[in-house]
């Protein structure tokens, strides 16, 4: 029996090269644990039929003595990533049988590694909400309290890895979508550089802001997916090379924005979790600055305008023509009515109507241009704070996992987001990081903690988060 | 706003809603709104508000790229000898 609870990407790699085990085997034992395990949870939507298949290719490819860091690793992919000749929904009924036409450039490059996909994993309708309620398909559940949520959207694939379901698994983040759930569920989540890791092939939410996350165990394993997914693309135009950003010497310094975590609306119990995790940085010889980041507290405002805006313009081509659902009315009108009426559910449907609604003309001036305009300032006083510290940290979420059901009204759930949105708004790269337990009646719930590091500092997020890892 | 507006908008985004949803829709708007709204009040201080935003394009050249007609072709709700069916437009 292989021991899933205590096995990384890392240590599995050097079994599957030393033949301790097959990737059939590991793949086998994970199949296991998902048929005890997923009906509970439903983290899974799909267990791909060819997992033992693929695993025989991987084991292959390592009997004639190949190598490459994610060979024959059970990964677990968010349903909204196209892998070619499989069901892609979203997790809407409007793409409900939809099977994708092409691979996504991430999954390109797995399958050159090997990878074996086990299956797609829930998320929010169109990764539209950050509990993972919004499934068409049903909520994920968190592992550590069946009764809360497991966050979202990326909560299936946050499950999948908590609950020892996958190894690790590709998310998409757009406001904390990877980052949320993974701080719920006790595990890491990382959303990279805006443009670092190719979207060709990600269904589309709010294009400015959308990136493909990274799910594991640990730092190490997020970034040995991170290693191999990242890259320019031809195919996606806000792709950008490695080189684009400089790197930044370190100064062993790290800003937190005090004002914005003792705020209105952050959990004592967050706050206090917080502060401990504070004084471990500092043990490891770093120098904590008090900042003051102006507007970071208009970042949630911003990315309401925005996302939303952009969304209602993406989610436009879905209209039964080409393509899912199709409902048949007299005339075209009415096809678009009655095909993108019982399609969309209801967050994707407020989405559709605010984004429009601050796009019309009248509106347009006073919430996108406004929006877009801040969005710069802030993204610039980004860049100036990062000339003084190497990192800024923050909780990731501002309280624990709420219940299942309890935020039924739809601001009170977009508040969960107000840390993370900033890393998107202005495109740096952020990760969460387990920060420890809350007793929250009588279940031990986890803890986040988040870095964000200048453009194109993920390796600095690496290296920091490696040693915080050390320190829990 | 009213529910006039969340007609309007309804109509334009092409989204069938029932009666009790426009309501619903209405309320949640107002507050998601009223919150965002914020967004008037940040007074922009020395900084060029100019968007610096540009095109990146590729290099016009053909690069063959592989797609099945086939799987592409099988999510056509409506189909005639391999070609996309729809319903006429005007």
């Amino acid at each position: 029996m292989i021991d899933l609870t205590t096995l990384t990407i890392a240590t599995a790699r050097k079994k599957l090269d030393g033949k301790v085990f097959s990737a059939v085997d590991l793949a086998s034992a994970y199949l296991i644990e998902i048929k005890k395990k997923n009906e509970g949870l439903n983290a899974y939507l799909e267990i791909f039929d060819d997992v033992l298949e693929q695993a025989k290719v991987a084991d292959e490819m390592i009997a004639k003595g190949e190598s490459y860091p994610l060979l024959g690793i059970p990964l677990a992919i968010k349903d909204v990533i196209l892998i070619e000749g499989r069901k892609v929904s979203a997790a809407s009924k409007i793409l409900e049988n939809y099977i994708a036409s092409y691979d996504a450039t991430v999954i390109v490059k797995l399958k050159k590694q090997g990878v074996v996909f086990l299956g797609r994993t829930n998320t929010d309708e169109f990764a539209m909400g950050g509990s993972t309620e919004n499934s068409t398909y049903g909520v994920t559940k968190n592992p550590n309290d069946t009764g809360r949520v497991a966050g979202g959207s990326s909560g299936g694939s946050a499950v999948a890895v908590a609950a020892n379901l996958a190894l690790g698994a590709l998310g998409s983040d757009t406001g904390g979508s990877v980052r949320l759930p993974a701080s719920f569920c006790g595990i890491v989540g990382m959303k990279p550089t805006y443009g670092r890791v190719s979207r060709y092939g990600l269904i589309a939410m709010g294009s400015s802001l959308d990136c493909i996350g990274q799910i594991a165990k640990n730092v190490e394993d997020a970034s040995i997916i991170f290693n191999a997914v990242s890259g320019h693309d031809i195919l996606d135009s806000t792709s950008i090379t490695d080189i684009m950003h400089p790197k930044a010497s370190l100064k062993k310094i790290i800003g937190v924005p005090w004002n914005l975590v003792n705020g209105e609306g952050v959990d004592l119990k967050v706050q206090e979790n917080f502060k401990q995790s504070i004084e471990k940085l500092k043990k490891l010889g770093f120098k904590i600055k008090d900042i003051y980041i102006k507007n970071l507290d208009i970042a949630l405002a911003i990315y309401y305008i925005i996302m939303p805006a952009e969304a209602s313009t993406n989610l436009s081509r879905f209209d039964g023509v080409r393509y899912g659902l199709h409902k048949d009315g007299k005339n075209l009108l009415e096809d678009y009515l009655l095909t993108r009426g019982a399609g969309f559910g209801k967050e994707v449907r407020r989405r559709i109507l605010l984004g429009t609604y601050v796009l019309s003309a009248g509106y347009y001036d006073a919430y996108y241009g406004k929006a877009q305009i801040v969005r710069e300032v802030l993204r610039k006083e980004f860049i100036r704070v990062f000339q003084d510290v190497d990192l800024i940290v923050t909780p990731t979420a501002p309280f624990v996992a709420w219940k299942i059901g309890e935020k039924s009204d739809p601001l009170s759930m977009y508040l969960a987001d107000i840390f993370t949105v900033t890393a998107n708004i202005v495109g740096v790269p952020a990760i969460s990081i387990p920060s420890g337990f809350v007793l929250v009646e009588g279940k031990k719930l986890p803890l986040g903690i988040q870095f964000m590091a200048p453009h194109g500092g993920e390796n600095l997020l690496f290296e920091v988060g490696k040693k915080f890892e050390e320190m829990l | 706003m009213d529910i006039k507006d969340v007609e309007n908008l309804a109509n334009m985004v092409r989204i069938e809603l029932g009666e009790d949803e426009k309501k619903e829709l209405l309320s949640d708007m107002k507050n998601i709104l009223g919150y965002v709204k914020q967004i008037e009040e940040v007074k922009i201080e020395d900084i060029n508000p100019e968007l610096k935003t540009y095109n990146v394009w590729r290099e016009d050249e053909i690069i063959p790229r592989e797609f099945s007609r086939e799987l592409i072709a099988d999510q056509f709700p409506n189909a005639q000898d391999g070609f996309l069916k729809v319903k006429k437009i005007l």
